[in-house]
């Protein structure tokens, strides 16, 4: 059931290309809004290192040797849970297929593991065929600690609680096993075009 | 709440403004009637939902600032280039229907039997789950030691100003401190600058205590005190984050 808000008009875009790359519930903003946990880890680049976890050796990068891998440049529309999204972003990454490869690792799960003990879990399809990225850099610069540098994750599809920040690995899985805010009340998929925000959606 | 619990569905509820509070020039609480709405817990948010004539929507997040327990209060600070929020704060009046989805978030949550001492630290309308948790100390586990530190940019942007104090004064485990930073009344002898290390140093509960702390404002704000917390000695993980989203938004 829904009824008319007495007196509430809204702000209409005239842009009917931005309405239909919105999902529902969300609203359009200029801003790149930070939201985290708890207080925002600094790892120098020297001890930094990524590493992919499955049934054999894991195989890890030094930043430099993580930085030598072939990069791409997506330009993506982002979605927060919180609301915003913001269109047309532009990064700078490693795909996730590249790193799986290099480790010839495969399990039909991921959980993405962080500086700070943040966690998130994918499924490997949510990953893999060119949809998701370690970023170390936005708008052509790098990345910000407080956006997630030196490195995050990027899962576009998903709301943006996916796109882990200070990524260090991932742990490849046979099971699901629901990360922090996936714990905390936060859908275990979470589509934005299904609006999958929270537990039952 | 065990995290694994599974809830059902959150469902949009009907809710009627019975009581509209100023609370400063730019902010007010919002006290709803909401049939069958599930008890939160201290720290919690909940979804806005409005309704135009011809159909179109917008939906906003705000944290929810009356203790569980207490009829359902959200307060709301207008962004003048917000969507939302001045309709929230200037144009609703009592008798008038929204719609409500929550509580949600099970991180940034405080409930009594989590203990202390708590830390809790403000930057301008981030002290509203806080406020949460306050009140829900004071109903129930006031004999846990509190601290409140508020940056505010004068003490007329300062919400809730008269509770606090009277809490502060009737309870001898809950200290509030104030800091302003734009503007100070004549005689003011408090903190008059931006949360900085020294200033923490001075408020905070030192890192032995096994303080929990609960930071919530404008990025700048959290990053500042979280920052400075861990450099006392606070382990990250019992540094608890909110932060406003977009500026333009709400």
């Amino acid at each position: 059931m829904s009824f008319v808000s007495r007196g509430f008009r809204g702000r209409r875009r005239d842009d009917a290309d931005a309405d239909a790359r919105t999902p529902p519930g969300q609203y359009l903003t200029d801003d790149f809004p930070v939201l985290s946990a708890g207080p925002t880890p600094h790892t120098p680049l020297d001890r930094w290192s990524f590493e992919i976890r499955g049934a054999g050796e894991p195989k890890v990068w030094t930043w430099d040797e993580f930085r030598a891998l072939p990069t791409e440049k997506p330009t993506v529309d982002i979605h927060c849970v919180t609301r915003w999204s913001k269109l047309d972003t532009e990064w700078e990454g490693v795909s996730v297929d590249t790193l799986l490869a290099e480790a010839g690792e495969d399990a039909p799960f991921v959980v993405a593991f962080c500086d700070g003990g943040y966690t998130t879990n994918l499924a490997l399809e949510d990953v893999t065929d060119g949809k998701a990225w370690v970023a170390f850099a936005f708008d052509g610069e790098p990345l910000d600690p407080e956006h997630g540098g030196p490195a995050r994750l990027l899962v576009p599809h998903l709301y943006f609680w996916k796109s882990a920040k200070w990524v260090r690995g991932l742990q490849l899985r046979d099971d699901d096993e629901p990360g922090f805010w996936e714990t905390n009340g936060y859908h275990n998929h979470g589509d934005p075009w299904q609006e999958q925000r929270y537990w039952g959606d | 709440m065990a995290g694994t619990a599974v809830l059902g569905r959150l469902t949009w509820q009907p809710a009627e403004l019975v009581e509209a509070i100023d609370e400063t020039s730019r902010a007010r609480t919002l006290v709803f009637d909401v049939p069958e709405w599930m008890q939160h817990r201290a720290g919690q948010h909940l979804d806005v939902r409005l309704t135009a004539e011809d159909g179109y929507r917008a939906e906003r997040s705000y944290s929810i600032a009356s203790a569980p327990g207490e009829p359902l209060a959200i307060t709301v600070e207008r962004l003048d280039d917000g969507e939302v929020s001045p309709y929230l704060v200037d144009e609703l009046r009592p008798g008038d229907r929204i719609e409500l989805r929550g509580p949600v978030g099970g991180y940034f949550v405080w409930e009594p039997d989590r203990g202390g001492p708590i830390f809790l630290a403000a930057g301008g309308s981030g002290v509203v789950p806080l406020m949460s948790m306050a009140r829900t100390r004071a109903l129930d586990g006031a004999d846990v030691p509190a601290r409140l530190l508020y940056s505010a940019r004068t003490l007329d942007e300062v919400i809730y100003r008269e509770e606090l104090e009277r809490l502060a004064t009737e309870q001898p485990e809950l200290d509030v401190v104030y800091t302003l930073t734009r503007g100070q009344p004549e005689g003011w002898t408090g903190y008059a600058r931006r949360v900085d290390g020294e200033l923490l140093a001075e408020t905070a509960w030192p890192a032995h205590e096994s303080p929990l702390a609960y930071v919530c404002g404008p990025t700048s704000f959290v990053e500042a005190v979280a920052e400075g917390l861990v450099g006392l000695g606070y382990p990250p993980k019992r540094v608890k984050t909110e932060r406003f989203g977009a500026t333009g938004g709400r």
